[in-house]
């Protein structure tokens, strides 16, 4: 089940390469470089559904006490964490060439670079604390803080400063050609899957863990 | 329990004197850092305010808890009867006592050395100051009772409360700036409001969840 997971997950990937690199026409103005998007916007939007995962997976531990929910919660931020990096890795290689720049304090940088500080603090948190059940606990706590601070950091940043293009999903039809959409989607697809995948390996390491230490 | 601390505080005076100490050395290095160049000061003057705030609001809210622990009084807060919420609340309205009154000295030090009128400003500081501090000691509050409990406490304590405040920071420097610049609050209201959804989001997250930081 794992192992078919896995393969799934790499023929979507190797796809989302194929339709993003080779089927997708190139852009008019920014060229080739403009196919990073198919990395960075599909990277953004799995960190933000990691972190959604977590809220949810910290609420069900704090009122039921399910380890399960604590490995969930755990897996979920570790690898938010892994692509927030990955977006912010991704947006700097893109901005290099486009913006002249490796980093500028934009809006939308310094928002994903909040998150991944935050959340990083989450797993730091989490490795100092030796009591099991007490960690889980505060860990929780600080998930569910974090994941109602996002929409504060979010306005926060916005109204400091903004040089970002506006995001080029939710712009209805033209501006869009089908064959972009259609190749977004299958990456979006894939690193979903990517996403699901590393979770269920790393909760199951986790519980292993958890076995071996009792 | 607001009663209790402000007593304590009150006799002791320990907490309040060291961190006006504190604030008076913040001005001293600010000053020497950034040269006797009043126009940049002028520039980066908000930024350094709230940096003083938070840094003495830091040493001052870690502490909130460790006084119980030093003084074995962490069991029977843990045993009190009655709902843990109150504890919290106590705890910050504590706090939030002690972080006005430091920003208060530190404010009427910083007109003093940098030459502000803060007379004019001080109204529309006054709400920015309010707004800002409740929302930095109710997180304040609740991860300082977090990491009483862990090891490295003096270091984990600002690095999961700094990223947290980010917006916060934010929208408190943002906000004196115009203020000092001698604008009206109206036209830095959506700050102002970014700043009351805080206070409000922020408490209500910490009175729900106080009870599972203090059980065990």
């Amino acid at each position: 089940m794992r192992s078919l997971l896995g393969g799934v997950t790499l023929a979507g990937l190797v796809a989302g390469l194929v339709m993003g690199l080779g089927i997708a026409p190139r852009e008019t103005t920014q060229g080739n470089v403009q196919r990073i998007m198919y990395l960075h916007v599909p990277s953004v939007g799995v960190a933000y559904l990691a972190f959604a995962v977590v809220l949810v997976a910290s609420i069900v531990y704090l009122v039921r006490r399910a380890e399960a929910a604590d490995r969930l919660a755990h897996a979920s931020a570790e690898v938010g964490v892994l692509f927030t990096g990955l977006t912010i890795a991704t947006g700097s290689i893109w901005g290099k060439p486009t913006w002249g720049t490796w980093w500028t304090w934009d809006a939308r940088l310094t928002t994903v670079s909040i998150l991944f500080i935050m959340y990083l603090g989450y797993l730091l948190l989490r490795g100092m604390i030796d009591d099991r059940e007490r960690g889980a606990r505060f860990a929780a706590v600080l998930g569910i803080v974090a994941a109602f601070n996002i929409p504060l950091v979010h306005f926060s940043v916005l109204w400091w400063r903004t040089l970002h293009q506006p995001p080029s999903l939710m712009k209805p039809g033209p501006s869009m050609p089908g064959i972009i959409a259609a190749a977004l989607l299958v990456n979006f697809a894939a690193f979903t899957l990517l996403y699901v995948y590393f979770v269920i390996r790393r909760v199951r390491v986790l519980r292993l863990e958890a076995e071996a230490a009792a | 329990m607001v009663w209790k601390d402000l007593l304590v505080e009150r006799r002791s005076k320990e907490t309040l004197n060291a961190l006006f100490f504190f604030g008076l050395l913040l001005l001293f290095v600010f000053q020497f850092a950034l040269g006797p160049d009043r126009e940049r000061l002028a520039g980066t003057l908000p930024g350094l305010l709230w940096l003083g705030f938070i840094l003495s609001g830091l040493l001052g809210l870690g502490r909130t808890f460790l006084v119980e622990r030093e003084n074995d009084c962490w069991e029977g807060l843990i045993l009190a009867p009655g709902d843990k919420s109150a504890i919290y609340v106590g705890k910050l309205v504590g706090n939030l006592l002690l972080m006005l009154v430091i920003e208060a000295i530190l404010l009427v030090l910083f007109g003093f050395f940098f030459n502000l009128d803060l007379a004019s400003a001080l109204p529309g500081l006054a709400v920015v100051i309010a707004l800002g501090t409740v929302a930095f000691a109710a997180v304040g509050t609740l991860f300082a009772a977090m990491t009483a409990q862990v090891r490295a406490r003096e270091l984990l304590f600002p690095v999961l409360l700094l990223p947290v405040e980010a917006p916060v920071l934010l929208a408190t420097v943002k906000a004196t700036e115009a203020v000092l610049l001698g604008e009206t609050l109206g036209s830095v209201a959506h700050w102002l409001k970014l700043l009351a959804a805080a206070d409000v989001v922020y408490v209500a997250v910490g009175v729900l969840t106080f009870d599972f930081v203090m059980e065990g």
